[in-house]
């Protein structure tokens, strides 16, 4: 039977798009269905959310070829601190440093607002079939394909599923996936705040008793503010006034930027750890938050989805060359096995760090204290700190490298 | 035109007896899971090969378009149905009679046009026919007469055209890998399904090669690695499982 795509992508956020582009750039017809109405994020203002790219992530922008216009609104990061810290008390006496100069190839990563990222992705989906307003609502395995039904009636054939609709993900559902996890009790409280001196590119990451806070540079004088807390005080804080929200920021904050102040809206996301049970099922396959919906801390989560791009992209490619069948199981096994591991390790790794500091236990303060200096003292295991959270470490797919397929 | 037999009545029991053959020669599960999981190395090779070989650029659309290819004991079209969405305009030969409509089904399911003959090699050859590629893969190892197999398939070659012919090699380890582990340790293969006095040495395919008329240009081993659980090609093991090609000039 002859299908009208070889993939139908299920999600419009970022992971989708980029997938749908790095299929579409090697050949391959790509359907991307997104239940928003065409282009609707693209057009807000600034709303406040931003992302820590990681080096890989940037390259793999670069090589799909939106990294030239994006780079003018991203801002480096040169140096990454992190430290236990407490209210009102500044950092720890040993803070862990990673600083670009240490590490070989540039900057640690990039900050890059939602509203830049998502209109350069939008803005290349002319090379591929985007269909937007309309959501994905059924799915039907043939001998042959998947057949998949959309909310306006129409129904597409395609070799391959592919579930880029987040972490509850109906794609997921409707194949039988599925997930394991549970609820932080945490929230994140986000926000951009511009500041009187320069944050000279440092990222703050400090682990506070209630949940980690991380400072990430933006261009100029602001930076983005991810601030986590247990979820009845984050519950509470939502709803202050911006004059009381800078008030209780201020002192965990620190004075090291000078005056800070507001300069966008405030949202809030409740925390959680959700790792589908698998990534791919027949004529299925899961990427970013439907895969593996993780705790923001180091700002891995697009990061992750972007492997995912890479690696489903790399595998699909090289099985379309082979001549087989893309949407087998043998090929989406292939995906899998390079994907799962590392994300369900990265996704518990920072299951437990996050739980290590959230904590006022003084042992375990004493404790995170002395081992934080201890890696910070020795330079190979800060800068494989570094790597892995820059995404250069392990088996990278070859769009992680910046090469093309 | 009387007595002529209308085309389309097929029993339809037949028919589904067939789909369901076919759903377990393509069960990645099932008992032909072994070929599924060394399918990609051996496609690569073969890709690899006929590129390189006919000047093709595998990033293209259908980059095997125009070559006549022939598939000796194409089983349910495992290396028949990429072929042809390669673009080859591919023969697939089977002497197992119920093979052909099993592999017939999946191909129409799947939109290719493959020509699937329940026929032998010597039957092709003395028919004329004539290919550019002759893929010759997990065949040899069951053939009563090697010498006499591959001098047929010189005969099917057209001059500069490119046969693959993978087999097993003979000694310790491949009785131990091929036999004991995956006939009867693993449950890989149907017991029975090899007999280690037909395998072949590299060397002595090498030669049988050559008193085909044909010449070798390569061979690399394909090697099973259980930590990835996965097939590879080497350059330098072909201790167990190998792939050569050879060319008629």
């Amino acid at each position: 039977m002859e299908q009208d795509f070889d993939v139908v992508i299920a999600g419009g956020g970022l992971v989708g798009p980029a997938l749908g582009l790095a299929l579409a750039g090697a050949g391959l017809q790509v359907a991307v269905v997104d239940p928003a109405p065409r282009a609707e994020r693209a057009e807000e203002g600034f709303d406040g959310r931003a992302y820590a790219l990681a080096a890989g992530s940037q390259r793999m922008l670069a090589a799909l070829g939106l990294w030239d216009d994006l780079a003018p609104e991203s801002q480096p990061i040169l140096k990454v601190v992190a430290a236990d810290g407490r209210a009102g008390e500044g950092c720890a006496p040993w803070p862990l440093r990673f600083d670009a100069a240490e590490m070989e190839g540039g900057p640690l990563g990039f900050m890059l607002e939602d509203r830049f990222l998502y209109a350069a992705l939008r803005g290349a989906m002319d090379r591929l079939t985007l269909i937007a307003g309309v959501a994905v609502n059924s799915q039907h395995e043939t001998p042959a394909g998947i057949e998949v039904g959309l909310s306006d009636g129409r129904m597409l054939r395609a070799r391959l599923l592919v579930g880029a609709d987040g972490r509850r993900s109906g794609v997921a559902v409707r194949a039988g996936i599925t997930r394991s996890g549970h609820d932080y009790g945490q929230t994140a409280l986000v926000a951009a705040i511009a500041h009187e001196r320069p944050h000279e590119g440092t990222a703050y990451q400090m682990f506070m008793s209630t949940g980690p806070l991380a400072i990430l540079p933006l261009t100029g004088n602001r930076s983005s503010v991810v601030w986590s807390e247990r979820s009845a005080a984050a519950d509470a804080i939502a709803k202050l006034g911006d004059a009381d929200f800078l008030g209780l920021l201020a002192p965990r904050f620190g004075d090291f930027l000078g005056e800070i102040s507001l300069c966008g809206p405030r949202f809030s996301y409740p925390l959680g750890l959700t790792l589908a049970d698998s990534y791919v099922a027949p004529r299925v396959a899961l990427v970013g938050d439907a895969a593996h919906g993780v705790h923001p801390i180091a700002g891995q989560g697009l990061n992750m989805g972007l492997r995912d791009v890479a690696a489903l992209a790399e595998v699909l490619v090289r099985a379309r060359r082979l001549g087989m069948d893309i949407g087998r199981f043998e090929v989406l096994e292939q995906y899998q096995q390079w994907r799962r591991f590392d994300a369900t390790t990265m996704g518990l790794g920072m299951d437990a760090v996050n739980r290590l500091f959230s904590n006022d236990n003084p042992i375990l303060r004493a404790a995170r204290d002395v081992g934080m200096g201890l890696v910070g003292a020795v330079g190979p295991l800060r800068r494989a700190f570094a790597r892995e959270a820059a995404g250069t470490a392990g088996a990278l797919p070859r769009l992680m490298r910046g090469q093309a397929l | 035109m009387p007595g002529e037999q209308p085309t389309n009545t097929v029993d339809p029991a037949e028919v589904a007896k067939f789909e369901a053959m076919a759903a377990e020669w393509w069960d990645p599960n099932g008992k032909f899971r072994p070929l599924h999981m060394m399918n990609p190395c051996r496609l690569e090779y073969i890709t690899t090969q006929i590129a390189a070989h006919f000047g093709r650029d595998l990033k293209a659309e259908r980059p095997f378009e125009g070559l006549r290819l022939l598939d000796i004991g194409c089983g349910g079209g495992l290396l028949s149905e990429p072929m042809a969405r390669l673009g080859a305009i591919v023969v697939g030969a089977d002497a197992a009679a119920r093979n052909i409509p099993v592999a017939r089904i999946h191909a129409e399911q799947q939109g290719l046009p493959i020509d699937y003959r329940n026929t032998t090699a010597e039957a092709l050859a003395a028919d004329g026919e004539v290919f550019d590629v002759v893929l010759n893969m997990e065949v040899i190892e069951h053939v009563a007469d090697p010498q006499a197999f591959l001098t047929t398939c010189h005969g099917l070659l057209r001059t500069g055209g490119l046969m693959l012919c993978s087999t097993l090699n003979r000694n310790p380890k491949s009785f131990a890998m091929a036999i004991v582990g995956a006939e009867y340790v693993m449950r890989w293969l149907p017991k029975g399904t090899h007999e280690w006095q037909k395998f072949i040495t590299p060397d002595e395919l090498y030669d049988l090669i050559r008193k085909a008329g044909l010449e070798p240009v390569d061979r690399r081993g394909m090697v099973f690695n259980p930590i990835t659980w996965g097939w590879s090609l080497s350059p330098r093991d072909l201790s167990v499982n190998y792939v050569t090609a050879s060319v008629r000039r």
